[in-house]
């Protein structure tokens, strides 16, 4: 490696290109907005490709990461707290950061075509770079309270790019379900870095592991406490159990916006959280216990959910917390690479998946109803085919990219004993779902006959079509480097891979059941929706009671409205803001108000206009300062002066 | 200690001033026209600058005579810019009666 990486310009770049169109957006051209705005990842992906050319450059166990870059000017010195503007680039950030960018930029040039005929274009160019911002500073902080800067901005870009379409009340109220969910997930953050500052007496990441490494005494008790702090966190971020319900509500945004921060980026960054404080994790099992189930838990109930929505993107959505769920299942069986390889090809096919989705809404004029769908594959070739390589991709068929990750955190899992037996069983049928799901989603938008004849579609831009083929090829090979190289690579960042089998093939024999049960998925839905369409009808009126439980998403929204919500806002409007607001501070301000009112209203007797009163109160004034300082009192009075400087306090 | 001309005690000097005193304050009081008040201050200002130089006097100290002339200095202005003001309040009014020149009033 030669010379500096300047990796702190690759969070400024995007900064740099909110603030131009942010501030003069509106009042430049068109081309220009647009140029900035993906100048600014583009330069930003760049500065990542030199690091990262410049660290492979040294073979795979490269020497010279982790590579850090720090502000000479400081941040925080208070006592024995030292908090530095630092950068750390080593093998996961680099990861991070190549997707980040890279699907970054990727999804930059599709809004260009997607948003061509929008409103606020500029406004929304200058949101996405701020969030390239907020999610380079979170990849790349080395201390907790960095990452926690770039984990509320990136809070703060998803807030403003949910609530895009402002006018919309759904997409404004979603914004702000997303971030008050988020919000108690936060709390679970700042409660572990306040007890990692009182443990620790640092927030480096780098100085806890070295501390952690130290000592074996570490073991459960306080760190199994931060790491389940930490954990919620996650779950807020990364959409778990019992946090999710932001992300459905969430596709009221933009279509790009969906993929980049709500499939792609943003939402993973609890996963990277986690691998970024493995050593935590790793000293204390049943926190791992819990990421794990919390996991698994969320893969298959989110995957039941999806089963039967209608809408396109909430179906993308609800696939995007399943799959989220299997990365946390990673993590909790500490196979974090495996993890992070998931989150990695996870990006790739689900951006592709949630831009093709875009291009199809766009194609047939915003609709997102898949029943209103049909028989686009010969309208819309390009977004068919590659929509194609990612439902493959996810539903894990060889050699697309989901196969090899998703195999290696079911195989991570599978090695774990018998509780693991269970999550990968539980992973397992989650595959089965999640073929079906996939495909459905696919039969019902491409197959078939058109079901609304008044659409007619037309095939998306260039602009769009060029990052979907790109994301296709990715989702296609991006999971040929395997998960082996892929994890000797990341080891001195995220741990050692865990241990092989004994038994022989046993890799093999997971990887083809997984297979076959993603064909049995396929297969299910090709008969219910290609075959024999009536049937799925058929089969929901079969079980009601369980369609209509999964069709209302487990009324888990109404059951947190009833428990959680309503209380709060009952609490809120007559203990917080009748009695509190309304009774003791209005009444306390109305008691000083009225003291004052009442004494202006007797002493305004005095302010009677009429000069000679004045000089008369005056008159006597002074006749009774001058009868004070004359008349001898203690001869008049004994005592009474005794009295006078008792009353006078002294 | 007595250097007054021979006979005449301090505290005639001073029951002097206090009467004149009380006199202006009475009068100030009592009238109802604003150039008899504006008078009757000046008999205030006039009594203190008695008691000033009886004082004086009696203890050698030039300080009360010099502080008698600053108080006849400002009592000058004080009656010029004083009389303006009466002058413009007549010529607003048409009245002088203290009592009616109220416009402060609440």
């Amino acid at each position: 490696m030669n010379g500096p990486l300047y990796i702190w310009m690759i969070p400024l770049l995007p900064f740099a290109g909110f603030l131009l169109n942010g501030i003069l957006g509106s009042r430049l051209p068109k081309w220009l907005v647009t140029t900035i705005a993906l100048l600014a990842p583009l330069a930003a992906f760049a500065l990542v490709l030199n690091a990262a050319r410049s660290t492979f450059g040294d073979g795979v166990q490269s020497s010279s990461l982790p590579y850090v870059e720090t502000c000479p000017m400081g941040w925080i010195n208070a006592g024995t707290l030292h908090i530095d503007f630092s950068f750390v680039l080593d093998q996961l950030s680099l990861i991070m950061l190549l997707v980040v960018t890279g699907v970054g930029f990727l999804i930059h040039i599709y809004s260009v075509g997607y948003m061509a005929h929008e409103e606020g274009y500029s406004r929304y160019f200058s949101y996405l770079n701020l969030f390239l911002f907020f999610m380079t500073v979170l990849v790349l902080a080395g201390n907790a309270l960095l990452m926690f800067v770039g984990w509320e901005g990136v809070g703060l870009a998803s807030y403003l790019l949910i609530g895009f379409y402002f006018k919309k009340d759904s997409a404004a109220n979603a914004g702000k379900k997303a971030f008050i969910v988020n919000r108690i997930g936060d709390f679970g953050f700042l409660i572990g870095m306040f007890l990692l500052l009182a443990n620790f007496g640092t927030l480096t990441f780098s100085e806890i592991a070295t501390k952690l490494g130290q000592d074996p005494g570490w073991q459960g008790g306080v760190v199994t406490v931060i790491a389940l702090c930490l954990l919620l966190g996650a779950a807020g971020k990364s959409a778990q159990l019992p946090l999710y319900i932001w992300l459905p509500d969430a596709m009221e945004g933009p279509t790009p916006v969906s993929a980049l921060i709500h499939a792609a980026t943003m939402v993973t960054a609890g996963v990277y959280m986690i691998a970024r404080t493995h050593v935590l994790f790793d000293h204390s099992p049943f926190a791992l216990g819990v990421v794990a189930i919390v996991g698994a838990a969320t893969a298959l109930f989110a995957a039941t959910i999806g089963l039967v929505q209608n809408d396109i993107k909430r179906v993308l959505a609800y696939s995007t917390i399943s799959q989220l769920g299997y990365m946390f299942l990673g993590c909790g069986v500490a196979a974090y690479s495996a993890a992070i390889f998931h989150l990695m090809t996870h990006a790739f096919f689900k951006a592709l998946l949630f831009l093709a989705a875009g291009s199809v809404i766009h194609a047939i004029g915003g609709e997102q109803d898949l029943r209103k769908m049909g028989g686009l594959r010969k309208k819309l070739p390009i977004t068919f085919w590659t929509m194609t390589a990612a439902v493959l991709a996810i539903a894990g068929f060889f050699p697309f990219a989901g196969f090899f990750s998703k195999d290696a955190i079911l195989y991570a899992a599978y090695l774990r004993g018998p509780g693991g037996m269970a999550l990968w069983f539980v992973g397992l049928v989650t595959a089965l779902l999640t073929a079906f799901y996939m495909f459905r989603l696919w039969y019902l938008t491409f197959m078939g006959e058109a079901r609304s004849p008044e659409i007619h579609p037309h095939e998306s831009p260039w602009s769009m079509l060029g990052p979907l083929v790109v994301l296709a090829l990715l989702s296609v090979g991006g999971g040929w480097i395997g998960i082996e190289r892929f994890a000797a690579f990341l080891a001195p960042a995220a741990g050692v891979r865990t241990a092989e089998s004994a038994v022989p093939h046993l890799e093999l024999i997971l990887s083809i059941a997984a297979v076959l049960v993603a064909f049995t998925g396929w297969f299910i839905a090709d008969l219910l929706y290609r075959q024999k369409p009536a049937q799925s009808a058929q089969l929901a009126a079969a079980v009601p009671g369980t369609y209509k439980l999964l069709a209302n998403k487990y009324y888990v929204d109404e059951v947190y409205g009833a428990t959680v919500v309503k209380p709060l806002l009952g609490f809120s409007k007559y203990v917080l803001g009748w009695v509190v607001d309304v009774g003791l501070l209005g009444g306390l301000a109305w008691l000083l108000g009225g003291i004052a009112m009442l004494s202006g209203a007797i002493l305004q007797r005095w302010q009677s206009g009429n000069l000679r009163s004045y000089a008369a109160w005056l008159a006597a004034g002074a006749a009774a300062l001058l009868l004070f300082v004359l008349v001898p009192w203690n001869a008049v009075w004994p005592d009474s002066m005794h009295l006078l400087l008792k009353v006078a306090g002294r | 200690m007595n250097s007054l001309s021979q006979g005449v005690p301090i505290s005639w000097y001073l029951l002097l001033s206090a009467v004149l005193f009380s006199l202006g304050v009475v009068g100030f009081l009592i009238k109802r026209n604003l150039i008899t008040v504006f008078m009757s201050i000046e008999l205030m200002l006039n009594a203190v600058n008695l008691s000033f130089v009886t004082f004086a006097h009696e203890w050698h100290a030039v300080k009360g005579q010099i502080f008698v002339f600053f108080v006849m200095m400002v009592a000058a202005a004080e009656a010029a810019v004083g009389l303006a003001i009466i002058i413009a309040v007549f010529r607003a009014r048409a009245t002088l009666a203290v009592d009616r020149i109220d416009l402060m009033k609440l």
